[in-house]
């Protein structure tokens, strides 16, 4: 017989579905994202099966353009944005920092209600013939030309915005409002400070987006000249418009992955994180800093040329805070008692691969290489080695590590090594190619190419077969230890966060006393033992 | 019954927010130039404070959330800024 807990309190679907308890919200984020991360991996796989030929054999140019289109879409609004602040975040912030619950519950379970109808509006996009934009939805194409479904699919992308903005605030209020007694700004979680970054950009940023995917339905359907130079508009209003949401938006992807390795680094080297301060600040660095470089993405596009130079210095200032967060985890490490669980081996790769994907952003912020690589493989290899090396591999890295947590379940450790070398290995044969292809000049969105690119694309397209089966082992041993899986103490990890001092899975009201913090995170023995943060 | 007090301070916010409304479209005929549309933005700018101030009950706000508000303002200047940037020094 298992203690009362948030699983087992009721079974009802209405318990489920009207919930407000951020652990159950969580879990209804954590099933939806499966869906949709699937569908944005089908079109993806479509696309690398297209890509293994240098002629089209699977696909319509018109298709391809509408599978890359529904891959962006999906992915970065329905699954890289709420992934870890939605799923992670909303089931662990409350425990990390010993409050029963986030500041608005019923907001909360709005965020998801409002999430799911943006998503299936986005949906119905797909069956009713998809959109040929790319994600990016640039006038004037989207706006004149475009015969696809754009003002649906912009309206399933504006209601998560608002999904978003709820759940930005949320954490926001809830950071500030309710952390345990003891727990000041400087004894808080890495992985808190970086989703209150990430929310700040949220809040910030994503009402800029609704505006502009509005102005796009307003130029569309009523023809006010907005972005259409013909009726006075300005189409690089557009591009400045949606990257000053959009670049903003690749660090909501990317600082809660930095968090969740805050976390793992410390644990499984049982060390302080080095130099908790400077990580701490450099992600509220990156949140500022990263709202002045979005220019970066529109060097090629005809703006002055002083405007290119100020967003190219930018881009180089907003490296400095993700390199200290770098160095500072390598230097964790250093003396550690290092263990290579699985959540350590996604930790060590996400390092890696986040790296190569910071440092390749480099090459792109110089104006001269972006004039030869905008729009070609070298782009598309570099924010996936952020987004899916970086971002995906956190996740999934986090979702292991707080996988007892939430479930109360151990999953089996050698398949999640398994898994976890294989992800590396996959995505590095996947996307490395893609650096080659693009300094080459192959450009990006094509499904036909020379044949002289095959080789590295048929490297990249065997790269993507063993990615997609190290994505979906998973979905089995992880769906196995659901069920079958064996019981989880409340602190498989020996981890010191206030989260691991409460039982797997929590009560209902996460703490049967209310914690008192007495101590900094990540505190260690002499001999590597966690000290509580509330002992 | 409810002791709830009808809310003449939004009544009246709401009020004026209509004038300006029609203030701004009436002194959009008139041929003013260049001034038009710094009438229209002056108009728009009070407007925008009624709102805050009123409807967003700004005027009762600790000062945490009048940062996070001034913040919002502060990051549409952002925009603005590095946005009138590219617009005004292109060749």
């Amino acid at each position: 017989m298992t203690d009362a807990n948030y699983l087992n309190a009721e079974y009802s679907l209405r318990s489920w579905f009207f919930t407000t308890d951020h652990k159950r919200i969580a879990i209804l984020y954590f099933a939806s994202l499966i869906l949709f991360f699937f569908i944005g991996g089908a079109a993806a796989t479509a696309i690398r099966i297209e890509l293994a030929t240098p002629q089209a054999d699977l696909v319509s140019s018109d298709m391809y353009n509408r599978l890359f289109t529904m891959h962006g879409i999906i992915m970065v609004w329905f699954f890289l944005i709420p992934s870890i602040p939605n799923t992670l975040g909303n089931f662990i912030v409350p425990l990390m920092i010993g409050a029963r619950d986030l500041a608005f519950p019923r907001l909360n379970l709005l965020s998801w209600y409002l999430f799911m109808l943006g998503g299936t509006v986005t949906l119905f996009t797909v069956l009713a013939g998809g959109i040929d934009t790319g994600w990016t939805f640039y006038t004037p194409f989207s706006t004149l030309y475009s015969n696809s479904y754009v003002a649906v699919a912009v309206t399933g992308v504006f209601i998560s915005g608002f999904s978003s903005i709820l759940t930005g605030l949320n954490f926001i209020v809830t950071i500030h409002r309710l952390r345990a007694p003891g727990l000041t700004w400087y004894r808080l979680p890495l992985f808190i400070w970086s989703l209150y970054a990430t929310s700040i950009i949220l809040v910030l940023a994503t009402p800029v987006l609704a505006m502009t995917l509005v102005l796009i339905a307003v130029e569309r359907l009523l023809g006010v000249g907005i972005f259409d130079p013909a009726i006075g508009g300005d189409p690089l209003l557009f591009q400045h418009l949606f990257w000053f949401y959009s670049h903003p938006a690749v660090y909501i992807m990317i600082l809660p992955g930095m968090g969740v390795i805050n976390e793992l680094i410390s644990c499984f080297s049982r060390k302080a994180v080095f130099g908790y301060k400077f990580v701490a600040w450099a992600s509220l660095a990156i949140a500022a800093v990263g709202f002045l470089v979005w220019g970066h993405h529109m060097f090629v596009s005809g703006q002055s040329l002083l405007a290119s130079l100020v967003f190219s210095f930018m881009s180089f200032v907003v490296a400095v805070p993700s390199a200290i967060k770098v160095f500072n985890w390598t230097a964790t490490l250093h003396k550690g008692s290092i263990h290579f669980d699985a959540p350590m081996l996604y930790a060590l790769a996400f390092i890696g691969l986040f790296t190569i994907g910071g440092l390749t952003g480099l090459f792109l912020a110089c104006l001269a290489y972006d004039v030869h690589a905008t729009d070609t493989y070298f782009v598309v290899a570099h924010f996936h080695y952020i987004m899916v090396g970086g971002m995906v591999t956190a996740y999934f890295g986090g979702l292991h590590y707080w996988w007892p947590k939430m479930t109360g379940r151990l999953y089996s450790e050698y398949w999640a090594r398994t898994a976890a070398v294989l992800i590396f290995f996959g995505f590095n044969l996947t996307f490395f190619p893609q650096f080659v292809l693009g300094a080459e000049g192959m450009p990006r969105r094509y499904h036909v190419y020379p044949p002289e690119f095959q080789v590295w694309n048929v490297l990249s397209s065997g790269g993507a077969t063993i990615l997609a089966v190290a994505y979906l082992l998973p979905l089995f041993y992880l769906g196995y230890s659901l069920f079958f899986g064996a019981r989880a103490p409340a602190n498989p990890w020996n981890a010191p966060g206030l989260e691991w001092q409460t039982p797997s899975p929590p009560p209902e009201h996460n703490f049967d006393q209310q914690p008192i913090v007495t101590r900094p995170p990540y505190q260690y023995s002499p001999d590597f033992k966690a000290e509580p943060q509330n002992a | 019954m409810t002791n709830w007090p009808p809310p003449l301070h939004l009544v009246g916010a709401w009020l004026a927010l209509v004038a300006l409304l029609v203030l701004t479209v009436s002194l959009a005929h008139l041929p003013l130039g260049a001034f038009n549309a710094a009438i229209a933005m002056s108009i728009g700018a009070v407007k925008a404070a009624i709102v805050a101030a009123i409807f967003m009950e700004l005027r009762h706000r600790d000062a945490t959330t009048l940062i996070f508000a001034g913040a919002g303002l502060f990051w549409l200047g952002i925009l603005l800024w590095l946005g009138m940037m590219d617009f005004l020094t292109r060749t």
